[in-house]
């Protein structure tokens, strides 16, 4: 192998890192070593060593192909810069191992309890009052000016977070009633192959998956910004898979560019990669898309789904039907949140709600920071409370409805006054 | 057997009536000439599975397969002990009036070995083919514990000690993508994704593994199926399915496709109630059509 064909490989490599691969030196190595075992002069050959050593994610194989393709079709010197522009415009968004500038403000506190301790307040939460922070926990997002919802972002970092576990088929040594008999026998083996007592085993828990899919088209605009913080905070916050996908015409995954632990630099990359901002509506087709490519993929392991979305569909209403219904199937839990519920005269009367509803355990909403507490109230609780009773018939659905709606009564707080936390009386 | 290039693996292969891609080729190949894992993702029926087994018959070598699961440990996919046999060689010591020595019950005649122990086992000849099935079914625990068995091919058992060998098998595995795996798994591995074959490549595939399906009647079951993968469905036919179909009509006597043999058999070809309904009748009557009038 000659130096110029080595030097060449190895910008390849850096080539490729640049689009966002995940190369490492190490499988430069070994693809070096590879090439003495195939013809270097038969392209194709090339080709799919370099492939199968360097790419290990299906989404990048078109990705390679194009850049294989540009990178050795001609020498360096001249290419046409205008033909990699498509390929570095459509470079994957880098996943958690990017370095980020420095912090500009506290990113949420993933291990600290919501009842941060007071030397960890912000200025602006030190100047507010109690009454003024009761007051910001029930105005509507909709209405907050700038400054509330920097505050209320500040305040939403400091939720607590967490989703109830299921059990799981991997045991570990416990109290469960499966007998372990690696451990009797060991154990026996002290009193002369007697054995005493038993040991047991118990199923393990795990933290069930959540899956976020928001909407962002136009109706939602007025939200969209806290939700996303919102989301990101969940997803720093919780330990399980988080996976978040927004929507308006089409549907966009945006798990990969969340991961960056820089909160801004995060929502700066979902900008980049969204390209329906405040779009029409089409809940239905979006759905659809969510269930044929990441369905299942990511709603396995008893996963609860949160769809956020104020249900204003322009699209195909059977087809919304189908694919809740669809997604239903799939999941432990299917959470609907919806921001208009909070206001005192809606009623879930748009046709997407009401194909919805049938297919939802729980319908809520999401207008404002007490909210979103009982939301993470109701995540960690989700054993405890039964599986409501839903939407089946025609009067199911009309207790439903009247769940949501009774939640109002919470979005008109009493001056300053004290409450019961939502959650109690929600249950 | 030893190759010396992939136009003589992909021939073997070839005899064997396993049509592979160059892609596939290459990759198959430097997995033996690099001694690194294969990992393949591909939809279901794609032959995935299918690749280890013709590999374990081309290299004259077992094939052993550890099917995944959720929960699947240490118990199950590298040793056991057998119990029974422990406690009976307890009590009859115990008749006999002897004490047992724990040296003795944790020998190796009371070991079961479990699919990944049976790989690496000195007393192996010739590297084995070890299948790691369906991957995406097992959880991350056994990632993680899979990591550290292919990095060094050796298994430490406490009672007897660490177990090593100078041959490590062939490794393949395969995912359905029913959940992501980890990315410090796939790094370790050769990546190869399994495509549906092209038109030309599944008629090689049917006409291969089952000659005795008439010639029209392949042609147009390949063009039925490559059309039915363009459609808006929740689950595409695989190879398996393409097969299965082909054995099914043949066993009916059947000759040619016609729309009523089409809508009784479609339950061989689609596995979703949404999907059969919404091609039966008039969907499969068209898509019959075209493919009459393209392969015939």
């Amino acid at each position: 192998m000659n130096g110029q064909f080595l030097h060449n490989l190895l910008l390849f490599g850096r080539v490729l890192r640049r689009l966002g691969l995940d190369i490492n030196p190490g499988r430069m190595m070994d693809l070096v070593s590879a090439l003495d075992h195939i013809e270097i002069g038969r392209k194709s050959d090339f080709f799919h060593a370099a492939r199968t050593l360097l790419v290990h994610e299906r989404e990048d194989l078109p990705l390679f192909d194009e850049a294989f393709e540009l990178f050795w079709r001609k020498p360096a010197e001249s290419w046409d810069l205008r033909e990699w522009q498509g390929l570095i415009r459509r470079r994957k968004p880098k996943g958690p191992a990017v370095t980020h500038p420095p912090l500009k403000e506290p990113a949420p506190e993933t291990d600290e309890p919501a009842s941060a301790s007071s030397q960890e307040l912000s200025v602006m939460e030190v100047t507010r009052t109690y009454s003024d922070r009761e007051l910001l926990r029930h105005k509507n997002f909709a209405e907050m000016d700038a400054e509330e919802s920097e505050a209320v972002k500040q305040m939403m970092s400091r939720l607590l977070w967490k989703v109830s576990e299921r059990r799981t088929r991997r045991k570990r040594p416990g109290k469960g009633h499966l007998i372990d008999m690696r451990r009797t026998l060991r154990r026996s083996l002290r009193s002369e192959g007697e054995v005493f007592r038993w040991a047991y085993r118990e199923p393990k828990l795990k933290p069930r998956p959540l899956i976020v899919i928001a909407d962002i088209s136009g109706s939602m605009e007025r939200y969209t910004r806290l939700l996303l913080h919102f989301i990101y905070g969940m997803k720093a916050a919780l330990s399980q898979p988080v996976e978040a996908f927004v929507f308006s015409t089409r549907l966009t995954r945006i798990t990969r560019p969340l991961q960056i632990r820089d909160l801004d630099l995060a929502l700066k990359n979902v900008g980049q990669i969204v390209n329906d901002w405040a779009g029409g509506t089409r809940i239905g087709e979006s759905l659809k898309a969510f269930n044929f490519e990441w369905g299942r993929r990511v709603l396995g392991r008893g996963a609860v789904v949160l769809i956020i979305s104020d249900g204003w569909d322009r699209g195909n209403v059977e087809l919304l039907k189908r694919e809740m219904a669809r997604l239903k199937r799939n999941c432990h839990r299917l959470i609907w949140l919806n921001p208009l519920l909070g206001a005192p005269d809606y009623e879930p009367l748009t046709r997407g709600i009401q194909a919805a509803l049938p297919h939802i355990d729980n319908f809520l909403p999401v207008h404002n920071l007490a909210s979103l507490e009982d939301l993470a109230n109701r995540l960690a609780n989700l054993n405890a409370s039964s599986r409501p009773v839903l939407a089946r018939t025609g009067q199911g659905r009309l207790e439903s409805v009247q769940q949501g709606l009774s939640m109002k009564s919470f979005d008109t707080p009493p001056f300053g006054g004290r409450r019961t936390t939502s959650s109690g009386r929600l249950e | 057997m030893e190759f010396t290039s992939i136009d003589e693996l992909q021939s073997a292969l070839r005899e064997r009536n396993y049509i592979a891609e160059r892609g596939l080729g290459t990759s198959l190949y430097l997995a033996l000439k690099l001694g690194r894992p294969l990992f393949l993702e591909g939809e279901a029926g794609v032959g995935k599975t299918e690749v280890a087994k013709i590999l374990a018959d081309l290299l004259d070598t077992d094939l052993i397969r550890l099917q995944c699961y959720e929960g699947l440990d240490v118990h199950h996919a590298v040793y056991e002990w057998n119990y029974t046999r422990q406690m009976m060689h307890i009590r009859l010591f115990e008749a006999r009036g002897d004490k047992v020595s724990e040296a003795e019950l944790f020998g190796p005649e009371f070991l079961l070995r479990r699919p990944l122990l049976q790989a690496i086992e000195e007393s192996r000849q010739k590297p084995a083919v070890l299948l790691i099935d369906e991957i995406d079914r097992s959880d991350e625990e056994f990632e993680a514990f899979l990591l550290e068995v292919l990095s060094d091919f050796q298994i430490t058992i406490p009672e007897i000690g660490t177990i090593k060998t100078s041959n490590p098998p062939v490794v393949v595995i395969t995912s359905n993508r029913t959940r992501e795996v980890h990315d410090a798994l796939k790094r370790r591995c050769l990546y190869y994704w399994i495509d549906y074959p092209s038109f030309e490549k599944e008629l090689e595939i049917v006409q291969a593994r089952l000659p005795q399906a008439p010639a029209k009647l392949a042609r147009q079951i390949t063009g039925f199926i490559q059309a039915l993968r363009e459609m808006d469905l929740y689950k595409l036919p695989g190879v398996a399915e393409t097969l299965d179909w082909t054995t099914a009509l043949v066993a009916l006597d059947q000759t040619a496709l016609d729309p009523v043999i089409v809508d009784e058999t479609l339950g061989a070809v689609l596995k979703y109630q949404d999907d059969v309904e919404k091609v039966k009748g008039e969907q499969a009557r068209l898509i019959l059509e075209r493919v009459k009038a393209g392969v015939d």
